[in-house]
């Protein structure tokens, strides 16, 4: 914990030395007759933020915040395996959204979580990849109007399908 | 007289079809989501805003209300029953809750929650109606050196009153008011921060794409990680006679709790950065302070359930005041609400009340109705909840995630904001890990966009002069207020050093 502490504080530091930067491609000064520049609150509120991450540096040095004086590690093996089992696979559902379209990826990340990630039994996990999708589908196209991503054009059979129900 | 005549009115609408389906909906999702272990009124507002976009506005808002106080009343189901807070607000009903349900009284530990919950609300409804008007109407009279003022003094309630680590905190307020500038400069138009150079910037980062990624996705990432151990669950017996029997026990022991949670944890809500979790562990701790039973506190006191119930019910309600009168949620929950609020055309404030009446007074009629339906399907769906308890994590979490991803999209109809999304929700788990706080980012993403401009005219009223905000003779008052707040924690450090300085080596 104690070195992820420091590693994240400069990471947010660098960001705000980048926000600075970018924020003075408008002006950061008073500009008289108009106010305030428009880079001058994000240009200020970068350097508090720049500020901040000095102290948390200065507060890890002195030992004083509880990351600071942990030895434990940011995540143990249970940790990183969920993160990238968990994580990758949301990565992986928004992924496949333009490819197999919303439906097709909600269907294949809830059979990914229910069968592979929580060991549930086929048949359920199958049951919820396959009627989820179908009622969302009606929620959204059906009852919101709201049209999602339908992917590549493989997937038009189906949707015409569908779409066939609904129209 | 006239604010009855309005309340009556505000009954009658929230009592029409549409809005009472809304209520009952709402109540008994929120009831739900405030039951599952790591899910709080926050994180179901924050996910199911989307969706609301298929009713009304006024039916939308109370919906969402609603699910604000199902919430609160369901924290406490998990809390007695399974021993883990339902969310943070329910904390403190843990303490005594758990011990009295080991006890086997668990039945007694439930109706207590839920009467001093109801109890906490009409308290809160009463000084809601009471004080509402009164606030809004002196508020017609600021401008905008006023309205900044009273922004500052958001942001430094976190600061002063917050308990977390403080440069952490302002760097979440900065960094949720730099994410709401981005995309364009709001006074000259010209394009402002687009990061990397990638124009999906252009469009601004929404505040529903930051509240979903970090109450959507980190969180359940959080809980993910965090949940690894088995969890037992108490099944209490509840009868009708036992229920009755536990109601007149609870006014007997719990009548004390009760009183000081409801009237402590409004006024502790309504300020911001407060609200419902400093709200419920203050009125613990003031109930075992004056109780003549103190050591019973931690082993199964019916106060020490009572007391946290009524005050994070109250506090809910409480912190809806200066949002609707002001403009400045009182908590992470109404800061979504009040974002909620902008999509949908409605500008929270003093014009509120004169503009918008009779949405106004639905929504605080809806209050009244939602507190009663609240109390009534919590007593009668307890077994149901418990039974929903013990679904695998491993069913829940995969739904949220879509539920997240969907609805965000549904809302913004961009899949460049969906990747933002999953980006905020990784980065506000790694952020947590370090003890960052993630609620005054969001709260800053939702109050930027006014704090900015009203800065800026406030400047050029003054041709520059910082001065503005302390000669007015409301502004100025605020504004030593916040700074107050601000430089408090300076204050203390500098104490304590000079204290250890003079200390004999």
């Amino acid at each position: 914990m104690r070195v992820g502490e420091i590693v994240t504080a400069g990471f947010l530091a660098l960001f705000s030395i980048y926000l600075m930067w970018k924020s003075t491609e408008l002006p950061i000064g008073y500009i008289s007759g108009t106010g305030p520049g428009g880079g001058a609150w994000p240009f200020w509120l970068s350097a508090i933020m720049l500020i901040c991450c000095g102290t948390i540096a200065f507060n890890w040095w002195r030992g004083t915040s509880p990351p600071s004086q942990s030895d434990e590690p940011v995540l143990d093996s249970h940790g990183w395996r969920s993160l990238l089992f968990v994580g990758g696979g949301i990565i992986g559902f928004v992924a496949l959204v333009s490819i197999i379209s919303m439906y097709g990826a909600i269907a294949v990340f809830l059979f990914y979580y229910t069968w592979f990630l929580g060991r549930h039994g086929l048949f359920l996990s199958l049951s919820m990849a396959l009627i989820s999708p179908v009622a969302l589908f009606f929620f959204f196209e059906g009852a919101m109007r709201i049209t999602m991503p339908s992917g590549l054009p493989f997937t038009d059979p189906v949707f015409n399908v569908l779409y066939d129900i609904i129209y | 007289m006239e604010v009855l005549s309005l309340l009556g009115d505000g009954m009658l609408l929230s009592l029409q079809p549409l809005n009472l389906v809304m209520i009952l909906l709402g109540v008994t999702v929120g009831l739900f989501i405030g039951a599952m272990p790591g899910l709080g009124s926050v994180n179901g507002v924050a996910i199911l805003l989307p969706v609301t976009f298929l009713v009304p506005p006024g039916s939308a808002i109370i919906f969402l209300a609603a699910i604000y106080y199902g919430a609160m009343y369901g924290g406490a189901v998990s809390s007695i029953t399974l021993g883990i807070p339902g969310a943070s607000t329910a904390v403190a009903t843990t303490f005594d809750g758990r011990p009295l349900a080991r006890q086997g009284r668990a039945s007694l530990a439930l109706v207590t929650a839920a009467i001093a919950s109801f109890v906490g609300g009409t308290v809160a409804n009463v000084l809601f109606t009471l004080f509402a008007p009164i606030l809004a109407s002196v508020a017609l009279s600021f401008g905008p050196p006023e309205v900044f003022a009273l922004m500052l003094l958001a942001f430094a309630t976190f600061v002063g009153l917050g308990g977390d680590d403080i440069p952490k905190t302002i760097l979440s307020i900065c960094l949720g008011l730099v994410l709401g500038a981005v995309g364009f400069d709001q006074i000259s138009g010209a394009p402002r921060l687009v990061l990397f150079e990638y124009n999906g910037f252009l469009q601004g980062i929404g505040f529903l794409v930051l509240a979903i990624g970090v109450y959507g996705i980190g969180e359940m990432l959080w809980t993910i990680d965090q949940t690894r151990g088995e969890v037992t669950a108490t099944t209490p017996k509840m009868t009708i006679k036992g229920m009755a029997a536990d109601t007149k026990e609870m006014v007997q022991r719990g009548w004390k709790g009760t009183m000081i949670g409801s009237f402590l944890g409004f006024f502790v809500g309504i300020l911001p950065a407060a609200g419902a979790t400093p709200g419920s562990l203050m009125s613990y701790g003031v109930a075992k302070m004056v109780s003549r039973n103190p050591a019973e506190f931690g082993k199964g006191s019916v106060d020490g359930v009572a007391a946290p119930e009524a005050a994070n019910n109250s506090a809910s309600t409480g912190s809806m005041l200066p949002m609707l009168t002001l403009g400045i949620p009182g908590s992470p929950t109404t800061a979504i609400l009040l974002g909620g609020m902008v999509i949908w055309g409605l500008v929270p404030g003093p014009r509120l009340f004169v503009d918008e009446q009779e949405f106004v007074w639905g929504l605080i009629g809806s209050f009244y109705i939602s507190n009663v339906a609240a109390l009534l399907i919590n007593l009668a769906f307890i077994p149901v909840f418990i039974w929903m308890l013990r679904m695998p994590f491993t069913i829940l979490a995969p739904v949220i995630f879509v539920l997240s991803i969907v609805g965000g999209y549904a809302a913004t109809r961009d899949m460049f904001d969906i990747w933002l999304m999953v980006g905020f929700g990784l980065g506000a788990f790694f952020l947590r890990k370090f003890e960052y706080p993630l609620a005054p980012a969001v709260l800053a993403i939702v109050l930027g966009p006014i704090a900015e401009p009203t800065l800026r005219q406030s400047l050029l009223l003054s041709s520059g002069d910082p001065s503005i905000f302390f000669t007015r003779p409301v502004a100025g008052p605020i504004t030593i207020a916040a700074l107050i707040l601000i430089f408090l924690p300076a204050f203390n450090f500098l104490r304590r050093m000079r204290k250890n300085s003079k200390k004999p080596a």
